[in-house]
């Protein structure tokens, strides 16, 4: 508006910012919370003879879609400092065969996690520093990355699987249940508090959403975005390679090829979830309810009896509907 | 300008406009007669822009009546408005950048040849006259982008005139042109006054307004509030009519008395940076606003920007409190009580699409925690006395940025810059595009800021406001200070002996604007 005219604008309500508890449930993600129960409702009305609604079944979606969730909590703080990662899925299969290599070699299994972390902290650095110091967008950095460490993971085990033997390992980060609880659903949980308080709750989450906002106010009032931005792509990275340990637990070993489709299903579900793809506005929450909005789609359409390429071009088309209705609503 | 009652062009009676339970206008009149410009004033938020939008068939009024050439006129979309004989032009420019002078005149109505390709010849021709009936000197071929802002409203406004429209109304058009470009802009209007087109001329300085507009017309609060003939109102006058009360002016005083005894918040030596700074030497004391003048390109930017750690390739001598440093990031110079308020409030002041609190209080987050995490409460109370103490105009700290008027975002991002507590404060140009009244209340902020012990260095087109509100003023051209003024050497800083100084012969050698 050339004049910014203040009085030709409807006032929009007062957002409940002040009461923090209820900031993720802002009304721009409402959108997102109604198409998940919609779509709930819609095949719990299908599919409600075919096992959609029993207790297994939703333990079986709160396990499919835990690494996609944790990785779409990462995903958030990337996005929301006005970056992006595509190199995530690699740093799933890197850091799985990493704890995988290391495990093998008998070593305790701090160390052997220590370890799997340090190399997805390792990239998440390097794609920092290449985007904050080179001026190279984290588009093309993280596409660069990603293939690099897609070829460094296959000349690992020279593209042999490597198995997860130790009980322990594989209980804790992926197989496990505590009573009926699995540990995955624990994992997706604990990360949940953390990602939000640290987003929502911490002067650092206030910076991340800052720089993304607009990187020149926040930089010309003193914030350091080099090193924001550079902190918010190691946690995504530090996601990833915790996704990958638990994919090696979960399914008891680890394969150069793990990760290869969540990419594109962890940007989905982040930007379901209210966050912009262009920085300075997340939601964890909101993440983690596009994370299982997309999880109920893959489960429902299977049990619709849909054949693989059926359902992929359901998924694509709702995926889209859904991004759709979360961008229009959350436009300011 | 004719004199007489010239003919009616637009006529404009008892417009009402309301947004949802907000009501824009209630119920305004304008007349806009051939060959004249009518100025539209106002503060931020009056209702100029909704009236404008009505005019131009944006919008439709909920009431009231739309007149033009005589005839009632009723126009449901911009290109309606057009074939009435509406041009407008805006704020944004609507040139492409890549395309010539002559292709952005007359885009999407190019002269076509025999077999329906674009006449070039044709195109540049009708262009070169368009440009030349209203006086513009520039090159057809130019790609619109490689020009000066002043060079791209001239063609912004040939390219709207070029249809042949009776009514122009132009929104804001110097806000970004300097004093030169200002002059070829009025010359350009007075030609087409001459031709009989009937302007309306939106603009926040008031100085111009009086200058180059026959008659005004003063909003306040969707309500017409004065109208009439320029000459017969005084500033103060069109001011109390804008604002609904009087606004004292910050009155003008000398620098501390005890400035002199006191070691210097920030000193520059040989401060210099290629091709734009060449040896400045600067020294500010607490309690001391330094006013920078100069024209674009004159290094007053560069010299805001150096000092708040923006120009890392910047050579010379700085000691804050007396101790030399290094600043080479914001950061830096955060951390040595360095604050700047930039130029480009949209680009590199606000964060649309944020709350008022998360502008607020953006580089404060780290000294508003309890435990590691953000203490709510009192990031709340922060933001809320400063609503209070700076006068911003909002429904809460939770309202969204973009939803202030400019004046009002422009009080956050000061009330952000003040909120660390700075012992120098850079401003560059901080009250462009503002109205009046928040321009005075944000002198008056700067002003109990120093007076409170803080050091400002700003750069001001407003020699006014300069002379008003700066101890001292430093003239700046060419990376060079040419000339300083000081109050406390009894000199008065008038806008007069300032412009004087500023366009002096000696003070630009060789500068040709």
């Amino acid at each position: 508006m050339p004049t910014g005219d203040g009085a030709a604008t409807p006032v929009a309500p007062v957002r409940p910012g002040a009461r923090w508890r209820f900031a993720s449930v802002r009304p721009d993600n409402l959108i997102v919370y109604i198409g998940f129960l919609a779509i709930l409702a819609f095949f719990a009305i299908t599919l409600g003879d075919r096992g959609f609604l029993t207790p297994e079944n939703f333990a079986n979606i709160a396990r499919q879609t835990a690494m996609v969730s944790i990785m779409a909590f990462g995903m958030t703080f990337v996005l929301s400092s006005g970056e992006i990662d595509l190199s995530i899925g690699s740093v799933v299969a890197l850091s799985a065969l990493v704890v995988a290599v290391l495990l093998r070699a008998d070593l305790p299994i701090v160390v052997a996690v220590a370890g799997s972390l340090a190399a997805g902290l390792l990239v998440g650095l390097a794609n920092g520093l290449l985007t904050t110091r080179l001026r190279i967008p984290s588009f093309l950095v993280t596409l660069g990355t990603m293939t690099i460490v897609v070829g460094a993971a296959r000349v690992l085990t020279d593209l042999e699987p490597v198995p997860v033997t130790d009980r322990t390992f594989a209980f804790l980060f992926g197989s496990g249940t505590i009573g009926p609880v699995p540990v995955l659903l624990i994992w997706t949980a604990a990360a949940l508090v953390i990602f939000h308080v640290l987003l929502r709750r911490t002067p650092f989450g206030r910076q991340v959403l800052a720089t993304g906002g607009n990187r020149a106010a926040a930089r010309y009032s003193g914030i350091r975005t080099d090193r924001i931005k550079i902190a918010a792509l190691m946690l995504g990275a530090a996601t990833a390679a915790l996704a990958g340990m638990l994919y090696a637990g979960r399914l008891q070993g680890a394969r150069y090829t793990l990760g290869e489709d969540d990419l594109m299903t962890v940007i989905a579900a982040t930007v379901i979830g209210g966050t912009s793809l262009f920085g300075g506005r997340g939601s964890i929450v909101g993440a983690l309810v596009g994370s299982l909005l997309v999880g109920m789609l893959n489960n429902g359409l299977l049990l619709m009896g849909l054949s693989v390429s059926e359902q992929l071009i359901a998924r694509g088309a709702i995926i889209i509907a859904a991004v759709a209705l979360s961008l229009r609503e959350g436009a300011p | 300008m004719p004199s007489g009652e010239a003919r009616v062009i637009l006529r404009v009676a008892g417009i009402r406009k309301r947004f949802g339970g907000v009501t824009a206008l209630d119920g305004v009149d304008l007349v806009a007669r051939a060959g004249e410009v009518h100025g539209l004033v106002g503060a931020n938020g009056a209702g100029k822009s909704t009236l404008v939008k009505i005019v131009n068939g944006v919008y439709r009024p909920d009431e009231g009546e739309l007149e033009v050439d005589g005839r009632p006129a009723s126009f449901a979309s911009p290109r309606e408005a057009r074939e009435a004989g509406i041009a407008m032009v805006y704020q944004e420019f609507s040139l492409i950048p890549t395309l010539s002078v002559a292709q952005n005149i007359q885009l999407g109505r190019e002269p076509r040849n025999r077999i329906g390709l674009t006449d070039e010849t044709e195109l540049r021709r009708s262009a070169a006259r368009i440009l030349g009936d209203l006086g513009v000197a520039v090159d057809p071929d130019a790609p619109v982008g490689r020009l000066p802002v002043g060079v791209q409203q001239l063609v912004e406004i040939a390219k709207a005139t070029s249809v042949g429209p009776s009514l122009l109304v132009l929104d804001e058009p110097t806000a970004s042109l300097s004093q030169s470009e200002v002059e070829a802009l009025f010359a350009t209007i007075r030609r087409l006054c001459e031709r009989g087109v009937a302007i309306i001329y939106i603009s926040h300085h008031l100085a111009e307004v009086r200058k180059i507009c026959r008659r005004i017309t003063v909003l306040r609060d969707g309500r017409t509030t004065l109208s009439g003939e320029t000459a017969g109102f005084s500033l103060d006058a069109i001011i109390e009519a804008m604002t609904g009360r009087v606004v004292a002016e910050v009155a003008a005083r000398a620098a501390p008395p005890d400035a002199s005894d006191r070691p210097p918040v920030v000193e520059l030596r040989g401060w210099s940076l290629l091709n734009r700074l060449h040896g400045i030497d600067l020294s500010i004391r607490p309690g001391e606003i330094v006013g920078v003048a100069g024209l674009l390109g004159s290094g007053r930017t560069s010299l805001l920007r150096s000092i708040a750690g923006l120009e890392p390739a910047v050579r010379g001598e700085m000691r804050v409190a007396g101790r030399p440093v290094r600043i080479t990031s914001p950061a830096a110079a955060a951390s040595h009580g360095i604050a700047f308020v930039p130029e480009d409030r949209r680009r590199e002041g606000i964060i649309t699409g944020q709350s008022v609190q998360a502008n607020h209080l953006l580089s404060t987050w780290g000294t508003l925690t309890r435990r590691f995490l953000v203490d709510e409460r009192a990031a709340l109370l922060a933001t809320r006395s400063a609503v209070d103490r700076f006068g911003i105009r909002t429904s809460g700290p939770a309202q969204a940025m973009e939803q202030l008027s400019g004046g009002n975002q422009q009080k956050v991002v000061v009330a952000r810059a003040l909120a660390r507590s700075p012992s120098l404060l850079l401003l560059d140009d901080p009250t462009t595009g503002i109205d009046i009244a928040s321009r005075r209340e944000l002198l008056g902020h700067l002003r109990d800021y120093a007076d409170a012990g803080g050091a400002a260095l700003i750069v001001s087109s407003e020699l006014d406001e300069l002379g008003g509100i700066a101890g001292r003023v430093l003239i700046l051209s060419r990376g060079r200070v040419v000339r300083q003024l000081d109050r406390a050497a009894g000199e008065v800083l008038s806008e007069s002996l300032l412009h004087a100084a500023l366009h002096a012969p000696d003070a630009h050698p060789g500068h040709t604007g």
